[in-house]
């Protein structure tokens, strides 16, 4: 804490746990989850909301976290990629599809391409090709050109719609 | 050799890197955070030149959490210029100016305070007088005579220039019925990754060591920081384990470092530079090629390729960075896959205002594959032969190899004609053409594209000898150590960082396949420069020959201590001792044996049961040449530049808008042939993302100036990299001809897809605007571009 430098009380609910913060007005909400609750899956790409890396989920819907004001976050429930991820070591179907597929490379893009999916299969279960390149077309990989990451998503979709069915009447 | 051949090698394989990155917990630079840590903010030049009259630093240093500002004076009294590569010492090069900003975006000045934010804030207080200066933005202004001088001492802008004759290319023009000349431009592009450049320095005055996290995919990197600070490398630790977010050659920051690295001593706590975007784009010093090529052709009436002759013009912005040497690893392919006769090569590398340059995918070969490809489409046009013809025409044979092009360099290995084979069976290629001409019926403008090229991997900077002959480099080695601990559990360390190109997984893979142990037991550490052995990162498409190669022969190693230590402790000869899965046992008495748990712990334990001269424990590093590598240049400019040659064919179709000037490709079929693969999601990764790349510097990419010599193209929404709407669903057609140079057969792909992608769009996209009797060879075919040329066209023949 800085001498001439205005903090602001604020609390955030972010993965199912709520936190009270003090920042400066004007801290992104990908600064506060990354530098405050040292949540760094969010990833700072461009700063300027085209990139995509620091998506995340408010209120189940994604959004880029360096465009959100901390404050503003107040009241929306956040989840990051750390609150999609079962417990320590475990993945989740998007997760392990990622892996399946290699859907990544270098990995920067990665979580907010995770986050960018479930916002999509919570909604669309049962999605197409056109619905997951829509889904994704706000996230830029440069690594990938896009095709892993687009069957990664088509598996966990194809997945998670069998998981609860009988054996043979999975596809 | 095949996949048959194989446990582990070339079987589908998880990645296994890929789990760390799904749950957020990759360990880039940013997420480094030591305690007490500050942060950098930079003040650059707004003016394509000037110079620095006055830096008040008062207001800013009076500001709540400022620490310190940093000047060029400062700085460059403390550090020695870094190191560029060519032998120019009046084109000096520092992390901050001195006296003279030359190009706009420049770094002036660094503040360090408290917070990244408020270390901004400060930098917006800093009061710099600047008097503009002249300027000049273009190559070819700047090396006429009389330009404005960007570096004065130097005396002309001319940093390069250097023609290369290689055979009877005068003979062969005047005995070649037919001529013809193209002008190709490839637009100033870069790789632009996702994640920003960073660097975190931190110096320990009771141990005399720097510890730099870094962002970095450079070779020689501690050492170039060692000797900026006038330092022994020995006293700076560069931690290997950092996961950089994209690189593709650029993410060599020295700059930054050597400027972090400074404050870090200087100051008593560590520094932190993560660039913002802005700094990224403009004065990261991370743009790529701006290339113009001037080609004239030789040919006959059966379109035989006789002869070349190529001029590269090179702007490569305002300092050497490793941009001249851009010009001189594409003298190892500068034939593409063809065969013709003798070349003459002229490489120019002109300073100007811009940005400067860094090393690009490819290094320069894209940009000299477009002008090949386009050249080698015109010679088609231009005798009314279909362009897949021409290249079967001219294309080297199988039964070539190996083969040396003028140049001197000699191909390893290929199958050109049976990859174009099965790239047009897959979809016979007038069915294609058949669409094409089914478009064009309907109103449509649609072309095919076709590219035939190599990648040149290995890696063996040959360029540098080849362009500076101060310089005699003949080697680019890499390396790997494996361990055997007491619990029988293998660890094998790299000494690099990665930048999502799967090294972990191709370590744990080769020597899973050599030891028959599986790979996913095998951990994979890396180094930091301090405890590590010789490596030069991975660049120039290079790792899955070079550590892959000293993986193997690690792995070897062991494998032989293993089988002398079972064959003397079960007191047969050596020649008797099988090695299996581990195991060693006698071959003629199958039980006699002992297992991988016995042979490790008598390696630990039982110093009584080992061979006499053999050294206790299980440790055995390898450290791997280039294969060729080892030779310099003939006087001439010969030589062998790298050691394996990937092929890649690329076949599209696509359609223009005729009244919006949009295009779309329709269809994309790449054939491939890398090698053997080591791992088929990594290399069918690396190709698709290196056409996305690909697309993106055909259609969308460059960083464009204004007449006042400023980035216009600076953000995201103006510097458009493909989405996935951008990117087509693309097939490839894989086709394995091992190289006779590399332990398993395997080449590099690592730049695949990039290499031929611009070529085959321009291609098509010339094909498709060709009924309206215009061309255009100038990179980016943007929208506004392809619009205009359309619509003027279209206006001139009253459609």
């Amino acid at each position: 804490m800085l001498s001439g430098v205005n903090y602001m009380r604020i609390k955030l609910m972010v993965n199912g746990a709520e936190h009270a913060l003090e920042v400066e007005p004007r801290t992104t909400l990908l600064d506060c989850l990354r530098d405050h609750l040292d949540l760094k899956g969010a990833h700072a790409g461009c700063e300027h909301g085209v990139c995509g890396a620091c998506t995340v989920l408010c209120d189940g819907v994604a959004v880029r976290s360096c465009l959100m004001f901390a404050p503003q976050a107040e009241g929306t429930p956040i989840t990051t990629i750390e609150g999609v991820t079962p417990g320590p070591g475990e993945l989740s179907p998007l997760q392990d599809a990622f892996c399946e597929t290699h859907g990544m490379q270098c990995g920067y893009c990665t979580p907010a391409m995770i986050l960018a999916a479930h916002a999509l299969l919570a909604g669309n279960p049962n999605p197409t090709r056109d619905d997951i390149v829509e889904a994704i077309s706000g996230n830029l990989c440069r690594c990938t050109g896009y095709a892993q990451i687009v069957e990664a998503i088509a598996l966990a979709a194809d997945r998670i719609r069998g998981a609860n069915r009988p054996p043979e009447l999975r596809k | 050799m095949s996949a048959g051949h194989y446990r582990f090698v070339s079987t589908d394989r998880r990645v296994r890197e890929d789990r760390r990155f799904v749950a957020g917990k990759g360990r880039f630079v940013a997420d480094i955070d030591l305690p007490n840590i500050k942060h950098v903010a930079l003040v650059t030049c707004p003016h394509a030149a000037a110079r620095i009259i006055s830096i008040d630093k008062r207001a800013a240093l009076a500001m709540p959490g400022v620490h310190y500002v940093l000047d060029g004076r400062e700085l460059a009294a403390a550090t020695q210029q870094l190191v560029t590569g060519l032998d120019t010492p009046n084109v000096p090069r520092r992390p901050l100016a001195v006296d003279t900003a030359r190009y706009s975006g420049e770094w002036v000045a660094a503040v360090v305070a408290d917070t990244r934010a408020l270390a901004e804030d400060a930098a917006e207080e800093i009061n710099i007088r600047y008097e503009p200066l002249p300027f000049v933005l273009d190559a070819e202004q700047a090396i006429k005579p009389g330009a404005v001088l960007v570096h004065s001492a130097h005396g002309s802008n001319v940093l390069l220039d250097r023609t290369f004759v290689w055979g009877r290319v005068e003979d062969d023009f005047a005995a070649s019925p037919r001529h013809l000349s193209v002008r190709v431009k490839w637009a100033r592009s870069s790789t632009v990754p996702i994640e920003t450049f960073g660097v975190v320095a931190s110096w320990d005055p009771w141990r005399d060591v720097l510890d730099v996290y870094a962002s970095i995919q450079m070779p020689k990197y501690p050492d170039q920081i060692a000797m900026a600070l006038h330092l022994p490398a020995s006293a700076v630790r560069v931690h290997y384990d950092v996961d950089v977010g994209g690189s593709y050659g650029v993410k060599r920051g020295i700059k930054h470092s050597v400027l972090v690295a400074y404050l870090a001593r200087r100051l008593g706590f560590p520094v932190r530079l993560v660039e913002d975007r802005l700094e990224n784009m403009r004065g990261g010093d991370a743009h790529g090629p701006e290339r113009l090529f001037d080609v004239d052709v030789a040919f006959d009436d059966d379109g035989i390729v006789r002869s070349m002759k190529m001029r590269a013009l090179e702007n490569i912005g305002a300092y050497a960075g490793r941009s001249p040497f851009q010009l001189g690893k594409p003298v190892g392919a500068i034939v593409g896959p063809y065969k013709i006769k003798s070349v003459q090569y002229r490489a120019i590398a002109a300073v100007t205002n811009k940005t400067p340059q860094d090393a690009v995918r490819g290094f320069g070969q894209a940009p000299t594959n477009l002008a090949l490809e386009r050249m080698m489409d015109e010679v088609g046009n231009a005798l009314g032969l279909d362009p897949l013809e021409l290249r079967r025409r001219n294309m080297i044979r199988k039964e070539d190899f190996p083969y040396t092009i003028p140049s001197g360099t000699t191909y390893d290995s290929g199958d050109y004609h049976t990859v174009v084979d099965k790239v047009v069976a897959r979809t016979s290629y007038n069915e294609i053409k058949a669409e094409r001409d089914r478009l064009r019926g309907e109103g449509k403008l649609a072309g095919i594209g076709i590219a035939a090229c190599l990648e040149p991997s290995g890696g063996n900077a040959s360029f540098e000898p080849l362009l500076n002959p101060k310089n005699a480099t003949t080697t680019w080695m890499d390396s790997c150590r494996i361990d055997v601990d007491l619990t029988a559990a293998i660890t094998a360390t790299m000494h690099t960082s990665s930048a999502g190109q799967g090294h972990e997984t191709l370590v744990a893979t080769v020597i899973g396949e050599v030891l028959e142990r599986d790979p996913d037991s095998i951990r994979v550490v890396r180094a930091n420069s301090l405890n590590s052995l010789p490596s030069n990162s991975p660049v120039g498409s290079r790792m899955a020959i070079m550590l892959g190669g000293a993986a193997f022969h690690a792995a070897h190693k062991l494998k032989a201590k293993l089988t002398a230590i079972g064959a003397h402790d079960l007191g047969i000869p050596a020649e008797r001792a099988i090695y299996e899965q581990g195991n060693v046992h006698d071959c003629a008495a199958p039980d006699k044996r002992r297992t991988w748990e016995e042979l490790v712990a008598i390696a630990h334990r039982n110093f009584h049961r080992l061979p006499e001269g053999f050294e206790p424990g299980l440790a055995v590093a390898h450290v791997y040449q280039v294969p060729t590598g080892g030779t310099l240049p003939t006087a001439d400019g010969r030589v062998q530049m790298y050691p394996c040659f990937s092929f890649e064919f690329h076949l599209l179709l696509l359609s223009i808008d005729p009244d919006l000037g949009t295009p779309r490709i329709l269809r994309y079929r790449l054939g491939h042939d890398c090698g053997t693969v080591i791992n088929p999601k990594i290399v069918r990764g690396m190709t698709m993302g290196g056409i996305a790349h690909g697309i993106g510097a055909a259609l969308y990419e460059e960083f464009a100036y204004n007449e006042d010599g400023q980035l216009i193209t600076q953000t995201f929404m103006d510097y458009l990299l493909p989405s996935s709407q951008e990117v087509p669903a693309v097939e490839i057609i894989h086709h394995e001809t091992p190289s006779p140079h590399t332990v398993l057969g395997q080449k590099g792909s690592g730049e695949s897809g990039y290499l031929g992608a611009p070529a085959a769009i321009a291609n098509a996209i010339n094909d498709a605007i060709s009924p309206l009797g215009i061309s255009i060879n100038t990179l980016p075919l943007n929208v506004s571009k392809l619009g205009d040329l359309i619509a003027e066209a279209r206006t001139r023949k009253g459609i």
